[in-house]
């Protein structure tokens, strides 16, 4: 018996089955990237072959946030900086589930920052979307963590003193197992990018270039993207370490530079997921803990059974 | 004060084992027959810095502490310290006798490890054992342990020391031993108990008047603490996944969960901190686990956010808040109960979450399955709350309290079947439908991820029935209405079913004491002392925080003329949360208070009592204080 019956349906999928029957008004403003998100995330789902309904999308709070609005699965929509942990536990509990957690560069560097550096460390088998439009958006363009230094915004007029963070090489030293960036002007790539990254049985981080044309007009995001895999001019190998974070520095050197480079940066499929190897030392079961409330031949242990050691 | 009871003190250095001995030493009380609770005073430090635990045993129940001790086995600490230390912290090594003379009843026993300890170091000792009449034993324990096996032995020694001073079998201490240990160290343990034993009995005139209390009890009973109660009662109620980050005393239950959640099948994941804590036990729930979480004070701080993202996407959880003393980081290892208002009050806008408060490990069991039924019944963040002394302190439970069934059901959830005839809109289940003629209690359906025709978005923004942001008044007040609503609901399945609220001593007393949490056991001695002064009491215990338990109180209160509030806190905020919920009785609320880091014994809340309403009783002696409430 399962309880899930949704789970591991196969048939043809459709993208348009992700698109709810009435589309809530989509708050964000004309020109966002954060359409070209939803709409690669909408293709690359059939290509994986999961169904709106083993699908559960976790956001944390921004414009980025709203994503589980307009996208037709499960969705958990949390709080400022937590899908992360939202996301992971899901999974663990029912590691059949798709589980994808999204969110913009505050959300996931600044607030999250602690839950990206520890989900990354532990590989769980998710996707993570981080809608990069370095600003914040929604409270209205207040500096990020990926604005470059020295830019000015309301609560840093004479302009940041900051160095911006370091998306990619952060996944990688904190142990993510496939880092990529894309772009939402790039929809063929992001659709791949995002597809790979859902088939990756590990945690896979996208570092997704957004545009905000409301806060950040004058980001780059606007000059064309070089794909380090589709360019001679960058040859590296994305399953070693040591050039995937050469190339990662490059990159994100040369983007507060305007060159924008994305594509993919590091793919480990060797290291074993945090299930796996959770599992391994016993501490997880095989199969998925939400199934059994559901099972009525379960049996039960009780804690009466382990008084002896009280006596 | 009388003598029916042994209440022994084991003190030594923090470190010295001094946890495991007197562990066995109170297990091998209770299979004589007799009721035991342990007491256990901990400095904040790792290693090092003077300790004791106190075991009381009675053959009648017992249930706090009592007044004073009367036998103290004193074994040194062993933890050399530098110089400069020394000068810091005193001579450490003497404190085991110095530090818990002040306490030791008249006519008192005294054994102290003369391997370790001078007592000719100690100003006036033979003067103040005189005039206390203690009787006083010197034994090279450390000696003797060393000459068997290892100098830790010595507390085997100090043990065999103990039961033959008390008249005790040496049988149940043999048997723990021996469940404990094997080969060569158990011999070795053995050998040091009995000649300990022996050379007290031939070596020394027992002068004491002290010997063990007969236990007579023979219902099969169980040493736990609180912490058990509480690990115990989520692994029976089908709890499979935690997630926490250490802290103590919270510690305890992430522990014992830890330790038993894989073989049971389940998941235990220490995490980067509590705002991760909280929110992965949301996540597991809200994907079909039964979770828990908790923390103490600082770290349920930090969960204040999650906490109220449970409540608005109605996810259930279980927090466990563990209270120490506060505020800010506090004192780490010391009780006290002032997490109250934080508990109830903490997280954004109107808060809807349930909050138990057991007083002692048998409740701490039997609500904690009460606080899932209800988190999972209607859907709602439910709290467990106690504090460091429910915690760790140890007490003797009938095994019967927990031998019940299982209770694996997720509660209210659609199945797959009901979903094929679901309310849906634009495809879309409806798992946030309006309650309008209040038929459900306030709970809408609930799916699980993976559900067919069943899915939806949870947000912690204000939604509609499926789920989507939205800021419509209409729907905002219909929503908040079915949120606040299920309380009432709980609150008449809580009057029905639960019997939290406990009332001890004479049905028509003319006065009351009124406590929550970890003070019901010594406010219940308290009573009885009362009443065998010829006063009239008595009290009652609350545990319906929230919903609070409204009509018991009030019928409690209104049957008495004056009532004590007895809390450990310097606040008063059970007291004022009483004065809030009820809106009256103002006028007949006087609170003890103390906030010391020590729990009460029963002697303060009988002086407190006399202070205040049988006339007179001289306060100053201890660290407690009397306040009355303002208004009505
Ligand atoms: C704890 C907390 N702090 C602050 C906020 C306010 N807040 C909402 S979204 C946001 C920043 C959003 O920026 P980003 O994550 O980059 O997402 P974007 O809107 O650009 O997609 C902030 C500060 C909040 N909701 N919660
Ligand atoms: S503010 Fe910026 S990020 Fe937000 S919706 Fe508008 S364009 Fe998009």
């Amino acid at each position: 018996m399962s309880a899930f019956n949704a789970i591991g349906e196969e048939r043809e999928i459709d993208r348009d089955e992700f698109t709810p029957e009435i589309e809530p008004q989509a708050t964000w403003c004309p020109g966002c990237g954060d359409f070209g998100v939803l709409k690669a995330l909408k293709q690359a789902m059939p290509e994986v072959g999961r169904t709106p309904e083993e699908t559960l999308l976790v956001t944390g709070i921004g414009c980025s946030g709203k994503l589980s609005s307009y996208f037709k699965s499960y969705g958990f929509h949390s709080i400022h900086g937590r899908a992360l942990p939202v996301a992971r536990a899901a999974k663990m509990a029912n590691p059949d589930l798709e589980v994808i957690a999204a969110g913009g560069d505050g959300d996931g560097y600044g607030i999250g920052g602690n839950h990206f550096m520890h989900t990354a460390r532990e590989n769980h088998d998710m996707t993570y979307i981080v809608f990069d439009n370095e600003i914040f958006g929604l409270t209205k363009g207040q500096t990020s963590p990926t604005s470059p230094k020295g830019h000015k915004s309301k609560t840093q007029p004479h302009g940041s003193a900051k160095q911006p963070i370091r998306p990619l090489s952060l996944a990688l030293t904190s142990g993510a197992s496939y880092v990529a960036r894309t772009a939402a002007v790039n929809p063929n790539q992001a659709k791949e990018i995002l597809t790979e990254a859902m088939e990756h049985d590990g945690f896979a981080h996208v570092d997704f270039l957004t545009q905000c044309p409301t806060w950040n007009k004058d980001a780059k995001q606007y000059v064309p993207y070089i794909d380090v895999q589709d360019s001679d001019d960058y040859d590296f190998d994305i399953t070693d370490r040591g050039e995937a974070s050469e190339m990662m520095q490059k990159a994100e050197n040369a983007l507060y530079e305007g060159e924008v480079l994305t594509g993919r940066f590091y793919h480990d499929e060797d290291r074993p997921s945090y299930q796996e190897e959770k599992q391994a030392t016993g501490d997880m079961p095989e199969e998925p803990l939400a199934e059994r409330y559901f099972d009525d031949d379960y049996e039960w242990e009780r804690s009466y059974d382990l008084l002896e050691r009280h006596k | 004060m009388t003598d029916d009871e042994l209440i022994w003190r084991i003190a030594g250095g923090s470190g010295d084992g001094i946890d495991s001995t007197s562990q066995n030493f109170a297990k091998a009380l209770m299979r004589s027959g007799l009721n035991v609770f342990t007491h256990r005073h901990y400095p904040s430090r790792i290693r090092g810095g003077h300790t004791y635990v106190e075991i009381r045993a009675k053959d009648e129940p017992v249930k706090s502490r009592g007044d004073n001790y009367n036998f103290l086995l004193a074994l040194g600490d062993s933890f050399a310290r530098n110089p400069q230390e020394e000068a810091y912290y005193g001579n450490e090594e003497i404190k085991p006798l110095t530090e818990n003379l002040d306490e030791l009843r008249e006519g008192g026993v005294i054994v102290y490890d003369s391997g370790l300890l001078d007592a000719s170091e100690i100003e006036n000792f033979d003067e103040r054992a005189e005039e206390n009449d203690w009787h006083v034993y010197d034994l090279d324990l450390r000696g003797l342990a060393k000459e068997h096996g290892r100098e830790v032995m010595r507390n085997t020694a100090g043990v065999g020391a103990t039961a033959a001073l008390l008249d005790m079998d040496l049988e149940h201490i043999k048997g723990l031993m021996s469940d404990a240990m094997s080969g060569d160290v158990l011999e070795a343990n053995i050998q040091i108990l009995e000649e300990a034993y022996e050379s007290v009995n031939e070596d020394y005139e027992h002068t004491h008047d002290l010997r063990a209390p007969t236990g007579t009890q023979d219902e099969e009973q169980v040493l736990v603490s609180g912490s058990h109660g509480i690990a115990y009662g989520s692994l029976d109620e089908g709890c499979r996944f935690i997630s926490g980050y250490p802290m103590t005393p919270w510690t305890d239950v992430f522990t014992i969960m830890t330790q038993h959640l894989p073989e049971m099948g389940g998941i235990s994941e220490q995490v980067e901190d509590e705002i991760a804590a909280a929110s992965l036990a949301i996540g597991a729930s809200h994907a079909g686990a039964k979770a828990m979480s908790g923390s103490s004070g600082g770290g349920f701080a930090l969960m204040s956010e999650p906490l109220g993202l449970a409540e608005m996407t109605e996810t259930p959880i279980v927090l466990v808040e563990s209270m120490r003393a506060g505020g800010s980081t506090g004192m780490p290892t010391k009780p006290e109960q002032g997490d109250l208002e934080h508990v109830l009050y903490t997280s954004q806008g109107d808060s809807n979450r349930v909050v138990f408060a057991p007083g002692d490990a048998a409740e701490c069991y039997r609500q904690t399955r009460k606080a899932f039924e209800i988190a999972y019944e209607y859907q709602i963040p439910s709290i467990v709350i106690y504090d460091q002394k429910l915690s760790g302190g140890h007490q003797t439970v009938p095994e019967e309290v927990f031998d019940q069934e299982p209770n694996p059901d997720i509660g209210s959830v659609t199945t797959e079947q009901d979903l094929e005839e679901a309310v849906q809109e634009a495809g879309r289940f409806k798992r946030y439908m309006y309650d309008d003629e209040g038929e459900r209690g306030g709970v809408s359906p609930r799916s699980i991820p993976g559900q067919k025709g069943g899915n939806f978005l949870a947000s912690g923004n204000e939604h509609n029935e499926v789920g989507h942001i939205s800021e419509d008044p209409d729907n905002r007040v219909l929503q908040m209405n079915r949120r606040m609503s299920k309380l009432e609901s709980i609150r008449d399945e809580l009057a029905e079913n639960a019997d939290h609220q406990t009332v001890y001593g004479p049905e028509d007393a003319e006065y009351g004491i009124l406590s929550w949490g970890s003070t019901k056991g010594v406010v219940e001695e308290a009573v009885d002392v009362l009443n065998e002064q010829g006063h009239s009491v008595k009290a009652m215990n609350v545990s319906d925080m929230m919903p609070f338990a409204k009509d018991e109180v009030t019928a409690f209160l209104e049957s008495v003329d004056e009532a004590l509030v007895v809390e450990m806190n310097a606040t008063a905020q059970f007291r004022r949360h009483v004065q809030g919920q009820l809106g009256r009785f103002g006028e007949k609320l006087y609170s003890l208070l103390k906030y010391d880091g020590n729990p009460f014994e029963p002697r303060e809340v009988v002086s407190g009592f006399e202070s205040r309403i049988g006339g007179e009783a001289d306060l100053s002696q201890y660290n407690v204080r009397i306040e009355s409430a303002t208004g009505d």
